[in-house]
């Protein structure tokens, strides 16, 4: 039987639906489109540690925190570290994940959801509580990092106060933390590969590599893109690993936007020059996302 | 021959990734346990000489850790709480419940998701200096109270309610509240744990909203005060190897615990809807 007739019914799971949806919908709304919103104003005044006070001190200036940030060399600075650490972090951790994944859903592969828990620990951890850990392991005189590269022969190195490898040990921080995650729906998307295709593709004689490229990857293309997508936007928003590890140093190399944002909003109380900091990240995370958009989708085409 | 090599081999790169990954964490629980001082000579000690609690005693005496761990899981259990409510009723209204504009507010909050949590958290700031909420419990908890992902969640696994089961209750005489009591609650409690999980885990490991909104010390979460211990006691490895494992043990052994829904939660966040 269909859904009884009748307005009365109708019209109360109406309001049913509606006061349910209430809660939530005037939480957001009030707690998150409002603060962008407000942000966005915020962004075109010189609102600082006096208008905190006073809010009707703060006055509009249009354009002019925008511009100030894009004649700052801390802001380019920042925006080159986070490119770094998106287009070079976000890769390599994709990469990581799906070479774990591989590994661990192949058919010989044992205990495998002992692996995946495994590979998966780091994700849970704190990052804040292992990021000091990992400050101890980068430590250039007792960390365990040059120890264990001391037995290979490879030279001590200061990770956290050269300016040449804060940012990649930074990164290697960042990359343990976060490739389990990645990795769970990298084996997630292999078993919806259907199995028989794979072994069409042995019968013809293809390789394990060719089958890779030739199967694996073109079925794994939709998950791959959300994999690569939802990486780069969280590489761009990068805080607490240098906040923790670096505090942006030395000599800024590892000072990301958000934290860049976070120094100028917090410690000296710039919140116009910081919320219009906020829009540029969001612009240039847009921008990224579009453009790696359009390039899967031209890659399916071909 | 060959397969069976590549079998071993295969394994073998299993097991040294593995050791790889934890080795970390197995070195911070075993520095934690070392004498004051062990952890700084060299050759780096693997192992505690003598193994002592020292550490966490002082963690909770002196340094007075119960308060931020209080504070913690005060914080989270509250915000998984909110959470759950919120989410539970806004996705079953979204799935299955006709109201006008339904749709379109769907999309509105689903546009949330695109906005980095950055972009909003200085007005917020500013908004609950106003409020008189910074440097309070309710303050922290603000964005634990309602969650995009989470009505996102439910909406997906209430769809599966049958439309028959409700309104044969609606035939019954029953009430949409009572409805969404006694039927889709139970109906929802799968996707729910999962949900639980997913939110007392962000909320105990969030760290720059609590850092932005906190001041007092004795209001920090965990996250917080071992950022701002580390200041102090930047030599002191061992003490904070201690302070790292009190932090990071709760959602290690909820996930171990909880694993199975957690993961069911990872898998169904990347779902496109």
């Amino acid at each position: 039987m269909s859904a009884p007739a009748g307005g009365g019914l109708a019209w109360r799971q109406a309001r049913a639906g509606l006061l349910l949806a209430l809660p939530s919908a005037a939480l957001i709304l009030v707690f998150f489109f409002g603060p962008v919103l407000y942000g966005l104003w915020l962004s075109l005044t010189d609102f600082d540690l006096y208008a905190i006070g006073d809010p009707s001190a703060a006055r509009f200036v249009g354009l002019g925190n925008y511009a100030h940030a894009l004649g700052a060399p801390d802001f380019w600075n920042s925006l080159r570290i986070t490119l770094v650490y998106a287009f070079v972090g976000a890769p390599l951790s994709v990469a990581v994940s799906l070479a774990a994944a591989l590994l661990v859903d192949a058919r010989t592969t044992r205990w495998k959801p002992f692996f995946r828990a495994v590979y998966f620990a780091p994700v849970v951890t704190t990052l804040v509580a292992v990021a000091i850990v990992w400050r101890y392991l980068y430590q250039p005189q007792y960390g365990l990092v040059n120890a264990f590269l001391g037995r290979f022969g490879i030279p001590h190195v200061d990770w956290l106060g050269d300016p040449h490898w804060a940012l990649p040990a930074i990164l290697g921080l960042a990359v343990w933390k976060n490739f389990g995650y990645n990795l769970l729906i990298f084996v997630a998307g292999l078993q919806n590969v259907p199995r028989e295709l794979h072994e069409a593709a042995e019968l013809d004689g293809a390789s394990g590599w060719q089958r890779f490229w030739a199967v694996t990857l073109p079925d794994l293309a939709p998950v791959f893109l959300f994999v690569s997508v939802t990486t780069v936007i969280n590489y761009f928003q990068l805080f607490a690993e240098p906040y923790v590890m670096t505090q942006g140093g030395p000599l800024k190399s590892t000072n990301s936007l958000v934290l860049l944002m976070y120094e100028q909003g917090f410690r000296w109380w710039r919140l116009g020059y910081a919320a219009a900091l906020a829009f540029l990240l969001f612009a240039v995370i847009l921008a990224a996302t579009a453009v790696q958009m359009r390039l899967q989708a031209r890659e399916r085409r071909a | 021959m060959r397969p069976r090599t590549g079998t071993l081999l295969l394994n073998a790169v299993l097991v040294a990734g593995a050791a790889l990954t934890v080795a970390p964490l197995l070195w911070m629980l075993s520095a934690s346990l070392m004498p004051t001082g062990q952890a700084n000579t060299s050759p780096p000690p693997l192992l505690p000489s003598r193994v002592t609690f020292e550490h966490y005693v002082e963690l909770f005496s002196h340094l007075n850790l119960a308060r931020p761990f209080g504070n913690s899981l005060l914080v989270s259990a509250v915000g998984t709480l909110c959470t759950l409510v919120t989410s539970s009723m806004a996705g079953y209204a979204f799935a299955k419940l006709r109201f006008p504009g339904r749709e379109g507010l769907f999309r509105v909050l689903l546009a949330a998701m695109l906005v980095p949590a950055q972009v909003g958290m200085l007005p917020l700031f500013l908004m609950l200096k106003g409020m008189g909420l910074v440097n309070t419990y309710a303050g922290v908890l603000v964005p634990w109270l309602a969650s995009v992902f989470g009505i996102f969640l439910v909406r997906q696994y209430a769809q599966a309610i049958p439309d028959d089961l409700l309104n044969s209750a609606r035939l019954d005489g029953a009430g949409e509240w009572r409805i969404y009591r006694s039927i889709v609650l139970p109906n929802l409690a799968p996707v729910l744990a999962t949900l639980a999980v997913f939110v007392f885990m962000s909320s105990w490991n969030d760290f720059l909203w609590p850092l932005v909104v906190l001041s007092d010390d004795r209001r920090y979460t965990l996250p917080v005060a071992l950022a701002s211990l580390v200041g102090e006691h930047v030599q002191d490895t061992e003490l904070m190897m201690a302070g790292a494992v009190v932090t990071v043990l709760p959602v290690l052994l909820v996930f171990i615990v909880l694993q199975r829904w957690y993961i069911r939660g990872v898998m169904a966040g990347s779902v496109k809807g």
